[in-house]
């Protein structure tokens, strides 16, 4: 400590060992959250069903998504990103996962939020066996903390039907 | 800076840093704000470095108290013996 600069470095090191620290005990506080998030989701309709020429299923969905995702938040939390997937099983793949619709909640105060939309993002199946096809919708979300660990989990909504016919 | 104030410094630099550390923390999850934790820190960094980097006249109140020249004068130093020989000859000469 003879020195300025030698005090200085001290100083600059201890600090930043201190602040990885902070930042550590930050992150392991997010445990202490136990979050209750919950989640609905209706099929309004099915705009379309049909089938494409290179024979793969095609359905356009009219969705009304609400979820209260704030109990999530805590005070180490950046954002929240949510996609709604839609999940069943074929003969080909055991699981087949497609998300419909995502987004991103920045702030506690939007995280409590219904939408109605139709799917983002197209839901084409390989092969062609919705006809009649059993359905999960999953809410998915991963929550990203402004330092350490990221939390990911999901809710499974369950007890959907696609029609027998194409429309 | 002496060396009481050396120590001193480093003791304070370490008990400022780490107070304002668990302050921080504190106040920054009982109010949920990550960010006012950050400014408290950084607060206290800043602080903590205005008052144990320079140096100020606080960490120079024990100095060394060093003989007065003229006390050398009267106890001189006692002299290397010289020698015939080369390698004793550099030695003096460093002298």
């Amino acid at each position: 400590m003879h020195s300025f600069g030698y005090r200085a470095n001290a100083l600059l090191t201890f600090a930043v060992t201190i602040l990885a620290v902070m930042c550590a005990m930050a992150s392991l506080s997010d445990n202490f959250n136990s979050p209750t998030p919950s989640a609905q989701v209706q099929v309004l309709n099915i705009n379309w069903f049909q089938k494409h020429q290179d024979g793969n299923d095609e359905v356009s969905l009219a969705l009304n998504v609400s979820a209260n995702l704030q109990s999530l938040f805590t005070w180490n939390t950046k954002q929240v990103f949510v996609f709604l997937a839609i999940e069943y099983e074929t003969p080909m793949n055991s699981l087949n996962q497609i998300s419909l619709w995502d987004g991103i909640i920045p702030a506690k105060e939007h995280a409590k939020f219904w939408i109605q939309t139709s799917n983002k993002y197209q839901f084409v199946d390989q092969g062609s066996n919705l006809r009649g096809k059993d359905f999960n919708l999953t809410l998915h979300w991963h929550v990203m903390p402004k330092t350490g660990k990221m939390f990911a989990d999901k809710i499974v909504m369950s007890g959907y039907r696609l029609p027998q016919e194409y429309r | 800076m002496d060396w009481q104030g050396q120590k001193l410094s480093e003791q304070l630099m370490q008990i400022m840093l780490l107070a304002f550390a668990v302050g921080a923390f504190a106040t920054g999850y009982v109010i949920g704000s990550f960010q006012m934790m950050m400014l408290i820190y950084a607060g206290g960094v800043v602080l903590t470095t205005l008052i144990t980097v320079p140096n100020w006249p606080f960490y120079n109140r024990h100095q060394l108290n060093w003989l007065d020249p003229s006390e050398a004068e009267k106890h001189p130093k006692p002299q290397v013996q010289q020698h015939i020989s080369s390698s004793s000859k550099k030695k003096s000469s460093k002298k």
